[in-house]
């Protein structure tokens, strides 16, 4: 081909709608992330406007959904009037107020994208979608699937074009119906350049083409696009690009139009009376997203003036000395927000702290009789270590129900006579005593608790699959003192350190990846809780470490865990090794977990409609444990939902606040970081990792149809890496509507205990992470430690933040609230 | 004894009468009703179980009542129980009893929670009506009732493309056995002069005495009743139905397609055994039909990668046995297979979703890479055929287009000139002129009104198929499907026998549900501006309350059994010779397609996304 006369390069326009695709990898590695991230280099009120009309997503709540919040007091009167008043001072509060209130607004219009592509049915008369969909996602779903076919794809060696090909060329049938298209194929002939000119006609139009053409499908070609970028995320590998389906789609574009119209068809270009507009022409500013704009942050603002003026009299209450009964580190998932307030009233002597969930400790986790490795950290990092398990005795349980031999034609003849009536048995026991099966998702089953761990590297040359076995000592000494530095746990250790790491369990849930802990790829944390505890405890380590001058005592512990937050249920790691004394303390310590446990349920079950939050304690915990292996629960938890706030400071910013589960928690001391070293890490954590959960939940909720996966209730499994509606549909990335339906869409708050100064010196030494604050993808705000005045980050520097709220709620008990109100709480101040 | 069996049949009638008017928001009220009303029928029913075995498993009939009657004519209803009612109607309810507890919560927070219940207890209602079902007209009832249950559950999300293109699709493909059905009932009743119950049936020496000199309209029979049969259980060459049935919440497809509806093209085949028990080549042909379908639905089966569609077809692989035990008279052994086949898929399909876990953790452990390309050219050039076969579905899918859909079009479009005028000044006037010759029939020579039911019939089938392909504009389409009624009642009044009261039978469903139904199109024409069937409009969006009362009007004029026009159809059939075939054609082809036309009306004005996208809707290839 003569590429060079070509005066567009396809190959960016490819690259190009691979940005704007949705970015989801397969379910088994869920990771959230801003849906919209193809904007993200935007302020965010122009971002999405952008994508509004560029795609015709919804990307903000409606009129009416601002309205009803309004009546319902969600949103503060006062802080809609401030909200006015920054944003339009030339104008009379008061009559824009009644104007958002009870005016009319302009409609919003048709979205640019597919009308280019919609004129071969308006003008041309052939529906191509209908035609070639079916087709397309059946090939790609084969092709790609990870074990669900019997018959897998004959040939898969050669990239998924060159796959059909070889398989067209072998046969004495064919996919198309066109022989013509079939020639091309089997020839080789599918340049994309070539089959846009016969199909479109005129360059300037391939661009706008193209976008149409892979937006009719975003699922599908956004996983293709994702696995093009990682093909590591599939066990069974597969090769496939996005320019291969784009090439294969318009032979079948060629197929439907051969097939309708006879060879002799015009291209598109030719046929088209109008051009549609460009797709990504500016874009007016309307009526009507100013004042979705003005609503959004009064909503925001409504909760988050409450949680400001609360962590500044936190921060400006007197700092009380004690000696802690033991000190536990949670990961900074918004799920421990309640629970560690549970744990601390259990036992007031107590410290907690937050930290991502990984513990400072990145590497790779074979299972014992694995053939795969599992990353257990965040999903950028490539680590170079492996851990192993060895020594486990446990076996994985066999369900014949999913066994593929009740398809085939003879045993299934027997099966479904003998394991039919057992499985009418099993689903009658199933519906009225929900018990666990081998195919539910259990955090306790990720790691044996008996089996032991290679931790520590034998020796340096010791490698498998190109990775170091275990951590050196000097390896194991860094991990220990980032980690205890950053959290600000540099002296007057307690007895016993636990880490705790955080998963889930579900049953019949095709999303469970997205319940377990985001700072290990979508795994629970348990392996890395009980390895970083290793390292502590080791003696060597300490010895190290005291030379960097963290001098842990010999009388102290780590002990490692792991907590199912859908189960509210925890279990730790090597006990026995503890010396008898401190072993006692542990003894009661579990029992004070085991008490907030419980009534960490009890605060949990106030959301659930079929829980009785006023039944007896143990009733709501058995019931809330009931829901993890209910093959009937579409919400076995309700995970990320609410979240809003991730603080980032002393506990004590946070630890006489009630914050409804809504916040994330990293614990830092800003007095031993002074120049903002460990800040700076845990800000490029917070940002894409709270960040990305908070705007992935935002999205879904504000677009649950196009932006999210719609309701769970009819999904079907594709190839065990996404799920459709029905057999022919489009692969729905996001979240479905049952995850999302009870969070307000609120961008992340981020509030930081230090001085303004050093915090954006800080952030500026990261540009891709100094985006999300610039452009206001997430606030932040800052709690100045010495004179505790507020700050918030508004066009690129720190103002003065005032609250409007000046007093918040003592209530004495939290339960009767609990029992009485479904929705979110305003912050409270605790006794 | 015999007047017990009526119990299973009133009840879930009951319960989804009540169901209805229950207030839309309480969720617990309705679950729990529903809960309640199957569970009493599941009770009461194996109560009544273990009296009857103790009995020693008796046939019972019992004659409820008559609905109409002229002379020579009785329609019907007639409940029996035996055998197998007793196996269909305990792993109906059973599994009907799961899924209703296993909803509550499931569907919990849905929107549609309401309708999820009420279609689910109008499917048992069906279900029932058909099983207990004495007669083919009492069966027929149950029939229509699953077919209108299951466009609704496959239509349950009505506000995406692809729910409701299926829905209408398989419709479409329930109404090819509808007709089988009416066929069968005609020519039984050419061949019995009675409605014949199916305890009559199963005596040999009566059937077998009107077989003798009948034995080309036995066949007939038969064929009908397999084809029908061939149909609902999604055997070839129907097969691809089945999977494209699953758009609706799981728990509804695991128990519609994964177990009861699909089977019960296999109880109608037992139903009718005593009667085709003795045609061999019958026989073979089930018994053909079924081999051949299990070993197409078992390689398609191989190939899917969804895990919906795999139980799916292979479901229907299984069925395919069923039919190859029925047609080797192995009765005892098909109840028992069909007892498994439908606890299994259901209970797969509902824990479908956890394929992923499951799937993922056992490659996890024992994954073995592909295996090395074959080398020997002729077997790689056989397995890459038969596997790009199996992915096409063997062309099952392409094959309802080429056959059936397409060649409708075709003919509709062959029509494309009529337009309002035409019908105006043309067909209306036209139809007058028929009446009159009616009325001074004797003037008329005997070739000639020999030949006047067979065009106007004709023209009432034109009438139609310009309905089907009508592009924009709904109402006319809507005039169009009732004046085929009125050209199919003219044709049939010149059979000697009819009678006007019977006529009038006939007419007055579709005298009410028809203008009630302009009425309600015309409406949403003045309201919205815009139903044309070009696209999905999705009114129901905005206006469920004309949504459901045009349903109503659709199911009026279809010869639902809510309006008088159902007795009418089989009265039409009953009036025509067994020698007219070319009548008998065109008659049931236009029953045929009202049926499409109507739904697609229904379903292109109100359901689909809405036709102004700005709401929050799914994409089209959602």
């Amino acid at each position: 081909m003569h590429r060079n006369k070509h005066s567009i390069d396809l190959h960016a326009v490819v690259h190009e709608i691979a940005h704007y695709l949705p970015a989801q990898a397969p379910l088994k590695d869920f990771i959230h992330h801003n849906t919209l991230h193809a904007f993200q280099d935007l302020p965010f009120e122009k971002g999405i406007r952008k994508a509004s009309k560029i795609f015709g997503y919804q990307v903000s709540l409606s009129l009416e959904e601002f309205r009803d919040f309004y009546q319902n007091k969600k949103i503060n009167h006062e802080v809609l009037l401030r909200v006015i008043q920054q944003r339009k001072p030339e104008t009379n509060p008061n009559t824009y107020l009644n104007h958002l209130l009870y005016g009319d607004m302009d409609k919003p219009e048709n979205p640019r994208i597919g009308n280019l592509r919609y004129q071969w049915k308006e003008v041309g008369r052939v529906d191509l979608d209908s035609y070639i969909q079916p087709r397309l996602f059946r090939l790609l779903s084969n092709y790609l699937d990870q074990g669900i076919s019997i018959w897998k794809f004959p040939a898969d060696r050669k990239g998924f074009i060159g796959s059909i090909r070889e398989l067209e060329k072998n046969a004495y049938v064919s996919f198309f119906k066109s022989k013509r298209v079939r020639n091309l194929l089997v020839n080789g002939n599918c340049d994309l350049h070539f089959l846009l000119d016969r199909i479109v006609g005129d360059e300037t139009m391939y661009r706008q083409y193209l976008f149409d053409q892979q937006f009719s499908h975003q699922g599908w070609s956004g996983m293709v696009a994702a696995i093009e970028a990682n093909p590591h995320t599939l066990l069974d590998k597969k090769r496939i690009t996005l320019e291969d389906i784009i090439a294969f789609e318009l032979l079948l574009e060629m197929d439907a139009l051969d097939d309708k119209l006879g060879l002799n068809w015009l291209p598109l270009s030719k046929i088209i009376k109008v051009r549609p507009k460009e797709l990504f022409d500016p874009i007016k500013d309307t009526e009507m997203s100013e004042a979705q704009a003005i609503w959004q942050e009064a909503l925001e603002f409504s909760y988050f003036d409450q949680v400001l003026e609360g962590v500044r009299e936190s921060a400006a209450m007197p700092e009380i000395n004690m000696k802690a009964s033991f000190q536990a580190m949670f990961c900074i998932d918004d799920r421990e927000c309640s629970f560690r307030r549970h744990l601390e009233k259990e036992d007031p002597n107590c410290t907690t702290f937050g930290t991502p969930g990984f513990f400072n400790v990145a590497f790779y986790y074979q299972p014992q009789n694995g053939k795969f490795l599992s990353k257990v950290c965040p999903a950028p990092i490539d680590p170079p270590y492996l851990i192993k398990e060895v020594g486990s005795n446990s076996k994985r349980e066999i369900d014949p129900n999913f066994s593929k031999h009740s398809h085939s034609l003879h045993s299934g003849w027997v099966i479904t006579q003998t394991l039919g009536f057992w499985s009418a048995l099993k689903l009658f026991l199933n519906i009225f005593r929900p018990q666990a099966t081998p195919a539910s998702a259990s955090s306790f089953t990720h790691m044996d608790k008996l089996a032991n761990l290679t931790i520590e590297n034998r020796h340096p040359d010791h490698h498998e699959r190109g990775l170091q076995v275990g951590f050196t000592l000097d390896e194991m000494t860094d991990r220990v003192e980032g980690l205890l530095k950053s959290i600000g746990l540099v002296k007057d250790f307690a007895p016993l350190i636990y880490a705790v790491g955080h998963g889930s369990s579900s049953t019949n849930n095709p999303h469970y990846a997205a319940y377990d802990c985001g700072a290990c790829s979508g795994r629970p944390g348990s392996v890395n809780a009980r390895v970083i505890s290793y390292m502590g405890n080791h003696p060597e380590v300490r010895k190290r470490l005291r030379e960097r001058g963290i001098d842990l005592p010999n009388s102290t512990f780590f002990i490692g865990g792991i907590r199912d937050t859908t189960r509210d249920e925890v279990m730790f790691y090597d006990e026995d090794l503890v010396n008898p004394m401190v072993r006692e303390m542990h003894e009661k310590n579990v029992q004070s977990f085991l008490n907030a446990l419980e009534n960490n349920a009890v605060e949990r079950s106030r959301r659930f409609e079929s829980i009785d939050t006023s039944a007896s304690h143990e009733k709501i915990h058995e019931q809330i444990r009931l829901r993890s292996v209910s093959l009937f629960e579409p919400r076995p938890e309700l995970n990320h939902a609410t979240n809003s706030l991730c603080i980032v400071g002393s506990r004590r910013l946070s630890d006489k606040l009630f914050l409804d589960r809504r916040s994330f928690l990293n614990s830092y001391d800003y007095a031993i970081d002074p120049d903002g070293k460990y800040l700076l890490g845990i800000l490029k954590a917070v940002a894409p990792v709270c960040g990305g959960i908070n705007l992935e939940y935002y999205f879904s909720r504000v677009d649950n149809q196009k932006l999210g996966a719609g309701t769970k209730l009819p999904h079907n499994v594709m190839g065990l890496f996404g799920v459709a509606n029905g057999i022919d549909g489009d692969l729905r990335p996001g979240l479905p509507s049952q995850m999302i339906e009870v969070h307000d869409p609120l961008r992340l708050l981020t509030i930081v205990e230090h001085y303004p100064e050093v915090v954006l010196n800080t952030l500026q030494g990261s540009p891709e992470t100094y985006e999300w604050f610039k452009n206001k993808w997430i606030y932040l705000a800052v709690v100045h430690p010495q004179t505790h005045d507020l700050y918030l980050f508004n066009n690129e520097k720190f103002e003065p933040y005032y609250p409007i709220t000046k007093e918040l709620q003592h209530p004495k008990e939290l339960l009767p609230i609990f029992v009485k109100e479904e929705d979110n709480l305003p912050v409270y101040i605790l006794n | 004894m015999e007047n017990l069996i009526n119990i299973w049949v009133v009840l879930p009638i009951i319960g989804f009468l009540i169901s209805t008017v229950l207030p839309k928001n309480n969720e617990k009220l309705l679950s729990q009703f529903s809960f309640l009303s199957v569970g009493a029928h599941l009770i009461s029913l194996q109560i009544f179980l273990v009296v009857w075995a103790y009995q020693g498993f008796q046939k019972l009939d019992h004659k409820d009542f008559v609905l109409f009657s002229s002379n020579g004519y009785e329609f019907f209803v007639d409940f029996c129980f035996d055998k197998i009612t007793a196996v269909y109607a305990f792993v109906g309810s059973f599994l009907t009893f799961l899924v209703t507890i296993y909803s509550r919560y499931y569907l919990h927070r849905e929107e549609g929670y309401k309708r999820f219940f009420n279609t689910i207890l109008f499917f048992f209602m069906g279900y029932n009506f058909t099983i207990f079902a004495g007669n083919m007209e009492t069966l027929f009832i149950g029939w229509e009732i699953l077919g209108i249950s299951s466009f609704l559950l496959i239509a349950f999300y009505r506000e995406r493309f692809l729910p409701v293109k299926n829905a209408v699709k398989v419709y479409s493909i329930y109404r090819i056995g509808d007709i089988g059905l009416i066929l069968a009932m005609w020519m039984s009743h050419h061949l019995f002069h009675e409605n014949i119950t199916f305890l009559k049936l199963s005596n040999y020496e009566m059937v077998n005495e009107h077989l003798q000199s009948h034995s080309l309209i036995g066949i007939f029979i038969s064929l009908m009743i397999l084809l029908t049969a061939l149909a609902k259980s999604a055997q070839l060459p129907f097969s691809a139905w089945l999977p494209r049935a699953m758009e609706g919440p799981t728990p509804s497809s695991a128990i519609f397609y994964g177990s009861l509806a699909v089977h019960l093209g296999v109880f109608l085949m037992m139903r009718t055994y005593p009667f085709w028990e003795h045609q061999l080549s019958v026989r073979y042909l089930i018994g053909f039909m079924g081999l051949s379908t299990a070993i197409i639905a078992t390689l398609t089966a191989n190939v899917q990668s969804n895990i919906k569609s795999q139980i799916a077809y292979a479901s229907i692989a299984q069925i395919g046995l069923i039919f190859i035990e029925l047609s080797l008279g192995w009765g005892i052994l098909a109840l028992v297979h069909f007892a498994g086949n439908a606890f299994l898929r259901t209970y797969q399909l509902l824990v479908s979703p956890s394929v992923v876990t499951y799937l993922i953790k056992e490659q996890f452990y024992t994954f073995v890479p592909n295996r090395k390309p074959l080398k020997k050219v002729f077997a790689k050039k056989l397995l890459y055929t038969f596997y790009i076969m199996s992915v096409k579905e063997w062309n099952l899918n392409n094959m309802m287009y080429t056959l059936y859909w397409n060649p409708v079009k075709w003919l509709g479009n062959r029509f494309s000139f009529i337009t309002l005028k035409h019908v105006i000044y043309f067909f209306i006037p036209a139809f007058f002129i028929g009446v009159g010759m009616r009325y001074n029939i004797n003037m008329l020579p005997d070739s000639f009104t020999h030949y006047l039911p067979i065009l106007f019939s004709l023209i009432g089938l034109i009438m139609v198929l310009k309905s089907f392909t009508e592009r924009h504009k709904a109402r006319m389409s809507w005039v169009l499907i009732i004046l085929n009624h009125f050209w199919v009642a003219l044709a049939i009044s010149f059979n000697e026998k009819f009678m006007f009261t019977e006529t009038a039978l006939y007419l007055s469903g579709i005298i009410v549900a028809g203008s009630i139904g302009y009425y309600s199109l015309n409406r949403m024409y003045n309201i919205e501006s815009n139903i044309d069937l070009a696209r999905f409009n999705g009114h129901i969006y905005k206006h469920p309350k004309q949504g459901l009362l045009f349903l109503l009007t659709c199911l009026g004029l279809t010869g639902f059994p809510i309006s008088p026009t159902f007795i009418g159809e089989d009265l039409v059939f009953s009036h025509i010779h067994p020698n007219q075939i070319a009548l008998a054609i065109f008659v049931s082809a236009s029953f045929i397609m009202d049926g499409l036309s109507i739904i697609r009306i229904y379903a292109r004005v109100f359901l689909g996304p809405h036709v102004h996208s700005v709401y929050e809707m799914g994409y089209r290839s959602s």
